[in-house]
């Protein structure tokens, strides 16, 4: 992989066109910066510049206690706010060795299929609107709403929760939530299908999307990706089932697994994911069960000198969280996260080469990015 | 003299005027479908049900700056958006929109002329139209809007040629130009040409969409494109009359449909006696409500599809929608004779 | 819950509840201390197996495959760690990359933690790896200094690209070898390595203007003297 030549002075090569896909794009999902080397309409290399979302959540992590830093993860993945949530207090519990009890994991499962298919709803919604199908954007908010709202009753806020504390949840769910939420279901299952019915056997939708970045099971596996770019390249591999964590073990439901590994696959195996979801939230709702909310949590959460890498599956793809202790300070030594969408989005650049510029929108949505996450 | 000067002006005044308002209307249109489509409403502020909102939008725009970027050419920059409005508006020259009525005891023609090569008058002025994205694109002086525009323009004319050929095909049925004898010898046929040229009207319609640059054709200029389309500089007035441009074309696409497809002024089954009680409807009302139909189709159309990328687009209108023009050309045509 | 572990510096006598201390002579020299006059710790714990624990298979066989490759080997709370020299790090990982009992196509995570007053090199850089065939997890640990340099294992798993220079842009850890080893999150012309343990969190103090316009001022100076 060799650099490509930015200059700043070069405005026209003889035959090669650079072309900016500034960081105020409308189709970028965030301020994201592409720099593309065209041959006419074909891209022949791709610069992903990214960092103009960086807010150092790592460095402030050192500089704030142990429970502050829930709100700071939420900030990551904006979109699936909630997820970031459970997976740093997986790490935290994990490095305490504290036992979440049954209720708890239950919920935070709830919570994290919620998350799955509000940012799949976000994603289906963009990613179509780049494509040109704008309704679909419109339908997938509608749906989008009706989980914030939901959310809004349990945490109080939609969009960055704050929803979870060390050894468990803050508070129980509300009377009636339970209710809301297999409601919720049942009318999503609908609205499923209407997506489908726009989009998934539509001759124009298939013409842009099939045979779109395509990219081998292996070639995935070396790339870092995961979540859907990987499943949809034909590897079966799904944080849940393979570490379970929070109530997974639990619950019973598939992993839908592409074949072909082009942006249509992709696109399926999230649709798929939005029904599975859809299941494991009907079981776990029918099956909560009672008891406390929060385990046994010391006053002062100061977790023994140590370090531990502790992984979830978040709607993008894996979502680790690396945070060493040093044992004595209310605050964590360091404090990684491993986003899924940075290693998703070094794709785009091997993925990209030989199509043309109208095809960039399409694999950005189809690697589903959200640069809160990628910057940090 | 009357007959002869103040009755087409005033068919051209009431013409013109109501084409420009229901240009202005088919914005808010389009905004209402769409939004419809999408479990929305729509503009609602501004009058009741948001009525009022094209006043609002010709008030914005033109009180708005008019910005001129420093190298353009500024004489083409100020020529194009007009290069490409008044084609749009002066084909309503022969479109038909009703037969010879009598109004005040003078038989008035409801359309302003009928020149018996009207079809070719229309494809032709239509064609000038390109020229206005041509220009705009050039004159901006911009790398983007000049390759905007030169992909914009290719697309038009490559889907030009279909729908020209379906033209021929509607033609070889009515055996001539004039848009009012293709009414009549639909009338006389007793049957739209829709159903006994299926295929043309299909290779139309599409055709139609690509030409007017509405979606699923509209790469060139959405924004979701780098480029921001031909008329990225353009701002206020002129950016307006682009803007308006595009939907009288797509008003003029509904209207020729509309006559050589769907029996121009004719009311459905003009033969059958016993839906006789359908006269009392102004013919030119029956026109209005097909072309109607077709502009609300194109808006529904536009709310539900994503678009083609621009190699798919012109794969679609070269190796596919000519050929097939063509074919059904060739066949209308052994028909014709074998039939004759 | 931490044994006393194996780290090579001398342990002195533990200064505060949990987990071994840095000895008080070198907190002294070391950064000021922090509110509570704790001294900075010293390093990872980096715990050793537990004596009825059995080493993985994998780590057996690097060590047979690799001799010298395995300097120290850690186990805390489920997760397995290597210590690795650098001088053995690319063999060392393309043996568990191709390894039949070891797999671990899948890099996870690259990431260094900074550990200031460490004498034999301040940086730990971790390399997480996941196996897809095995589905177990290890992480492998080098230990370098401010300048010393780090191969990329790039041409083993291209996800450590973005990752690497992730590492090269926060702590300036000295990675050679990298196909494109620029700054990704900072600009590109950024003087420091922000999550060093000595950068402010505020930022770089003599840079903080007044006034946005000094600034703009002084980006555009400095990119007239780029086309000039």
């Amino acid at each position: 992989m060799e650099t490509p030549a930015v200059h700043h002075g070069a405005m026209f090569d003889t035959s090669e066109l650079v072309i900016n896909m500034g960081p105020q794009h409308p189709s970028t999902h965030g301020v994201l910066r592409v720099v593309l080397r065209l041959d006419g309409e074909k891209v022949v290399d791709a610069d992903v510049v990214i960092g103009y979302l960086h807010r150092g959540i790592e460095k402030l992590s050192e500089n704030r206690n142990w429970t502050q830093i829930i709100l700071l993860t939420d900030r990551m993945d904006y979109v699936a706010a909630a997820t970031n949530n459970v997976g740093y207090c997986e790490t935290v519990e994990k490095l305490m060795s504290i036992e979440v009890p049954r209720r708890a994991r239950y919920i935070r499962t709830i919570m994290c299929e919620l998350q799955r298919i509000a940012s799949h709803c976000l994603w289906i919604g963009t990613h179509a609107m780049d494509i040109g199908a704008m309704t679909v954007f419109l339908y997938a908010f509608r749906e989008r709403e009706l989980i914030l709202d939901l959310f809004e009753e349990m945490c109080g806020a939609r969009l960055t929760y704050n929803s979870m504390r060390i050894g468990g949840l803050p508070l129980d769910l509300p009377p009636g939530w339970d209710k809301k939420v297999l409601q919720f279901c049942s009318i999503m299952d609908t609205k499923i299908d209407e997506y489908e019915e726009l989009l998934t056997h539509n001759r124009i939708w298939l013409e842009r999307t099939k045979g779109i970045g395509v990219i081998s099971g292996a070639d995935a596996v070396a790339l870092g990706l995961s979540g859907p770019p990987l499943r949809g390249s034909g590897v079966p591999r799904d944080v849940r089932k393979d570490e379970p964590y929070a109530a997974y073990e639990e619950m019973q439901f598939d992993v839908p697994i592409g074949t072909a590994g082009d942006t249509y696959d992709r696109y399926l195996v999230r649709l798929e994911e939005f029904r599975q979801s859809l299941r494991i939230i009907r079981q776990a709702t029918d099956g909560l069960p009672e008891g406390p909310i929060v385990g046994k949590v010391p006053r002062l959460i100061k977790p023994p000198a140590g370090e531990t890498y502790h992984a979830i599956e978040s709607p993008k793809g894996e979502l680790g969280y690396f945070i060493v202790s040093d044992g004595k300070s209310t605050n964590p030594y360091r404090f990684r996260v491993r986003p899924p969408s940075f290693c998703n989005l070094q794709g785009l650049r091997p993925l990209i080469k030989g199509h043309l510029i109208a095809d960039v929108v399409a694999l950005i949505g189809s690697l589903d990015v959200v640069l809160g996450e990628v910057d940090r | 003299m009357i007959d002869h000067f103040v009755i087409p002006l005033v068919k051209i005044l009431v013409v013109l005027n109501a084409t420009l308002v229901a240009v202005t209307y088919m914005v808010l249109l389009e905004r209402k479908v769409i939004a419809w489509a999408q479990s929305r409403l729509g503009p609602m502020r501004v009058g009741p049900y948001g009525i009022l909102q094209p006043v609002a939008d010709a008030i914005k725009l033109m009180i708005k700056e008019d910005i001129t970027p420093v190298r353009a050419d500024k004489w083409v920059f100020t020529a194009a958006p007009i290069i490409s409005m008044v084609p749009a508006l002066i084909v309503y020259a022969v479109i038909p929109f009703g037969p010879e009525v009598t109004i005040f005891g003078r038989k008035v023609a409801l359309y302003i002329t009928d020149v018996n090569v009207g079809l070719l008058y229309i494809v032709s002025v239509a064609s000038v139209g390109v020229y206005g994205i041509i220009l705009g694109g050039y004159a901006s002086n911009s790398k983007f809007p000049l390759l905007a525009s030169l992909r914009a323009s290719a697309q038009l004319i490559s889907y030009e040629v279909a729908v020209t050929l379906t033209l021929v095909s509607v033609i070889l049925m009515a055996g001539s130009l004039s848009m009012v004898s293709i009414v009549r010898a639909q009338e006389s046929s007793h049957l739209w040409y829709a159903f006994v040229q299926p295929l043309a009207f299909g290779i139309f319609i599409i055709g139609g969409l690509a030409e007017t640059n509405r979606a699923p054709f509209d790469l060139p200029e959405a924004e979701q494109e780098l480029t921001g389309g031909f008329h990225t500089e353009y701002s206020g007035m002129r950016f307006a009359l682009f803007f308006l441009a595009e939907y009288a074309n797509m008003i003029v696409v509904s209207s020729v449909a509309t006559t050589l497809f769907l029996g121009g002024w004719l009311r459905p089954f003009p033969n059958v006696a016993m839906l006789g009680f359908l006269d009392f409807i102004p013919a030119w009302i029956w026109f209005l409500v097909k072309s109607f139909v077709f502009l609300y189709v194109f808006i529904w159309i536009r709310a539900t599809l994503p678009r083609y990328r621009y190699d798919q687009l012109m794969r679609l209108g070269w190796k596919v929608l000519i050929p097939l023009a063509i074919a059904n050309l060739v066949v209308t045509g052994i028909v014709k004779v074998l039939l004759l | 819950m931490a044994e006393d572990p194996k780290t090579p510096e001398p342990p002195a006598g533990p200064a505060a509840p949990a987990g071994p201390k840095a000895p008080g002579a070198e907190a002294a020299a070391a950064k000021p201390p922090a509110a509570k006059a704790a001294a900075p710790p010293a390093g990872p714990p980096d715990p050793p197996p537990p004596a009825d624990m059995a080493v993985p298979s994998f780590i057996k066989t690097l060590e047979a495959a690799v001799p010298g490759s395995v300097a120290q080997v850690s186990y805390y709370l489920g997760d397995w760690t290597v210590i690795v020299p650098v001088t053995h790090l690319l063999e060392a990982a393309r043996h568990l990359c191709d390894a039949a009992d070891a797999g671990f196509d899948f890099c996870s995570d690259v990431t260094a933690i900074d550990w200031p007053p460490r004498a034999e090199g301040r940086f730990d850089v971790v390399y997480c790896l996941y196996s897809t065939r095995h589905r177990h997890r290890v992480r492998l640990k080098v230990k370098v200094g401010d300048v010393q340099p780090v191969p990329s294992v790039t041409g083993i798993w291209l996800a450590a690209d973005w990752l690497e220079r992730e590492v090269y842009d926060m702590f300036g850890v000295n990675v050679t070898g990298h196909p494109d080893r620029r700054r990704i999150l900072m600009p590109d012309d950024w003087q420091g390595f922000p999550q060093r343990k000595d950068y402010p969190l505020e930022g770089p103090g003599e840079l903080l203007m007044e006034n946005p316009l000094d600034w703009l001022r002084l980006r555009q100076a400095r990119e007239q003297a780029d086309i000039e």
